[in-house]
């Protein structure tokens, strides 16, 4: 089985030198893109079909076809790495860069190449100190070998490359707010159209892909589309993808697995199953914003379009598991309170909508429960649902809560019949 | 009465070195805002007043950006800020006995500093570390794993 963006991870924990990385064949995909046309290198990664790994799964070939080309269009063009990662559940990207930061990096020159850009920033969170550290470490060595900066390896291509690590604030991942946010702005999201693509930092074409989307592209063009989509076992995307599980299981981690592998063989066979005494009761397949799925879809294909028509979105592949022993309306309560936290406050439902959410769920947690609550909590998942908010986070914050009131329904009569909740905190 | 000035040249030097590359002063208004609290601890109002004319914005302008993101303090703060992670997979994994915990060690809740101004208590959503629940940042260090016995090792490394 490939693992091509984590086969070379050190075991030490540590990042992979420069040199280290050129020993196992880093640089050898821009070497490969400097070869080729910009245009050839975006048909390479349209013909690999790479999606977007930050959870919404959008083609990135197409995504950086809208982009305008030639000698006429506005300069600078931007690219930028969203490395904002705050999706409750997701610890993947991180991996990534704290570990191989080269991946990460060559991943976005050869992107730019392809797009035209000729500035581009790492988009990082706050928390991620050591990643940052690394990231510096890594410009560094790559201004100075000549893959950064003016004429890159004698191609005449030039490109600068910058951290920006944020303040906080999970709306920052939505990639309008990101922009916003990397002008000095509140990070409220922006609306589309104009798309970032024709309109995006500072008014210029802007790119703003995923950590993990980047650093699929060195391989890709380094081996080629068709070896891409050979290690894929879905039929929607190539590729490998970075799962996750955290939660009650045995060996709670990330690993790299073809995309398209089922969650019944990431849970038991990667995740070892669940910790003696612990039942699987429920999961979350892709990070706080997705709907529950049941021990009833271990044989489902963790790809964009399987994980679809089981009624819940793969998003960013790193699966939160509930257990028997821990309260379904505890665990929602825990999401709504961080999504009406984490609201930026720009649209009424999300704004006003989720605090109330919260409360009501609270109110159920403490057996202050009303039979009239699930009728409330049913409407605020219509209230906010797309179409009705300004950005994806509201609609994203009712996925775990629709589908908990479809799967769990029995947990909120009982607590609004007994007026308490029956799961003795661990 | 004058005001005493806040922002140290030493500041305001490190604030005007980010104009070169950006196409706007306010562009670096984040960015200042980091700088002004790596060397006050925290941002006040007087730093808002002083701020105002190296970014050619308006104090409520700069305000209305600092109070947005959940990393600026307006606040003062402690010599040394814990973050423990609330978000769903510490909780799962029992954030609310570190919670209870750290209560009891500090004699202080979520949002307040010790007598001794050395320890602010904060909440932070999700520090990407799930896999290693309950998980804690204290000032930049991060802490996994966590059980309550753990906890004063951990708090006497920081004076």
């Amino acid at each position: 089985m490939e693992r091509p963006l984590t086969e070379h991870i050190k075991k030490d924990g540590t990042a992979l030198t420069l040199k280290e990385y050129e020993a196992v064949g880093g640089y050898q995909g821009l070497r490969a893109a400097l070869k080729m046309t910009p245009a050839e290198v975006m048909g390479v990664v349209k013909d690999s079909k790479l999606r977007g790994r930050g959870g919404a799964g959008f083609p990135t070939g197409l995504k950086w076809s809208f982009v305008p080309m030639g000698d006429d269009v506005p300069q600078p063009k931007y690219l930028v790495a969203n490395g904002d990662e705050m999706e409750p559940g997701t610890f993947k990207d991180r991996l990534l860069i704290e570990r191989n930061p080269h991946q990460l990096i060559e991943g976005m020159i050869i992107s730019a190449y392809a797009i035209g850009a000729s500035m581009s920033y790492i988009f990082l969170r706050w928390a991620y100190h050591e990643a940052a550290n690394r990231v510096l470490l890594a410009l560094d060595e790559a201004y100075k070998a000549g893959y950064l900066g003016k004429n890159i390896l004698g191609s005449g291509f030039a490109l600068e490359m910058d951290l920006h690590t944020s303040v906080g604030r999970y709306i920052c991942g939505e990639e309008t707010a990101l922009l916003n946010a990397l002008e000095g702005k509140r990070a409220n999201p922006r609306n589309k159209p104009p798309f970032p693509q024709v309109s995006g930092l500072f008014g210029k074409p802007t790119i703003v892909n995923n950590v993990e989307t980047y650093c699929n592209v060195p391989h890709i063009l380094a081996k080629g589309a068709q070896w891409y989509i050979s290690i894929s076992k879905s039929e929607g995307g190539g590729g490998t993808k970075l799962y996750g599980a955290s939660g009650r299981v045995k060996n709670p981690a990330i690993w790299e697995l073809p995309l398209g592998t089922t969650l019944g063989e990431i849970i038991e066979e990667h995740a070892g199953g669940m910790l003696d005494g612990y039942k699987l009761r429920g999961l979350l397949p892709g990070g706080a914003s997705t709907d529950f799925l049941t021990p009833d879809h271990m044989n489902i294909k963790m790809d964009f379009e399987e994980v679809g028509k089981a009624g819940s979105r793969m998003g960013t592949g790193t699966i939160i598991v509930l257990d028997d022993k821990t309260c379904p309306i505890g665990m929602c309560l825990n999401l709504e309170q961080f999504f009406a936290q984490e609201s930026c406050g720009w649209c009424t439902p999300c704004r006003e909508g989720l605090p109330w959410t919260a409360k009501i769920l609270l109110a159920l947690e403490e057996g202050r429960g009303k039979p009239e609550d699930i009728d409330h909590l049913t409407f605020q998942t219509h209230y906010n649902a797309p179409g009705n908010t300004f950005c994806a986070l509201a609609p994203g914050a009712m996925e775990p809560l629709q589908s908990a009131l479809k799967y769990f329904r029995e947990d909120f009569d009982e607590h609004i019949h007994n007026h308490s909740c029956k799961y003795h905190r661990h | 009465m004058a005001t005493e000035q806040v922002i140290s040249d030493e500041a305001r030097k490190e604030i005007e070195a980010l104009f070169h590359h950006l196409p706007r002063k306010q562009a670096a208004c984040i960015d200042a805002l980091k700088i002004v609290q790596k060397h006050n601890r925290w941002v006040s109002d007087q730093a808002l007043v002083e701020l105002g004319p190296i970014l050619e914005m308006t104090p409520h302008e700069i305000d209305s950006i600092a109070t947005f993101y959940n990393i600026i303090f307006r606040k003062p703060v402690g010599r040394h800020v814990i973050f423990l992670c609330n978000s769903v997979s510490c909780w799962i994994m029992g954030y609310e006995a570190i919670r209870n915990a750290l209560k009891e060690k500090l004699q202080i809740d979520f949002g307040m500093t010790t007598k001794d101004d050395r320890f602010t208590f904060l909440p932070i959503p999700c520090l990407g570390n799930c896999d290693h629940a309950p998980s804690m940042i204290v000032d930049e260090d991060l802490y996994e794993d966590l059980t309550p016995e753990i906890l004063d090792e951990i708090l006497a490394k920081y004076e």
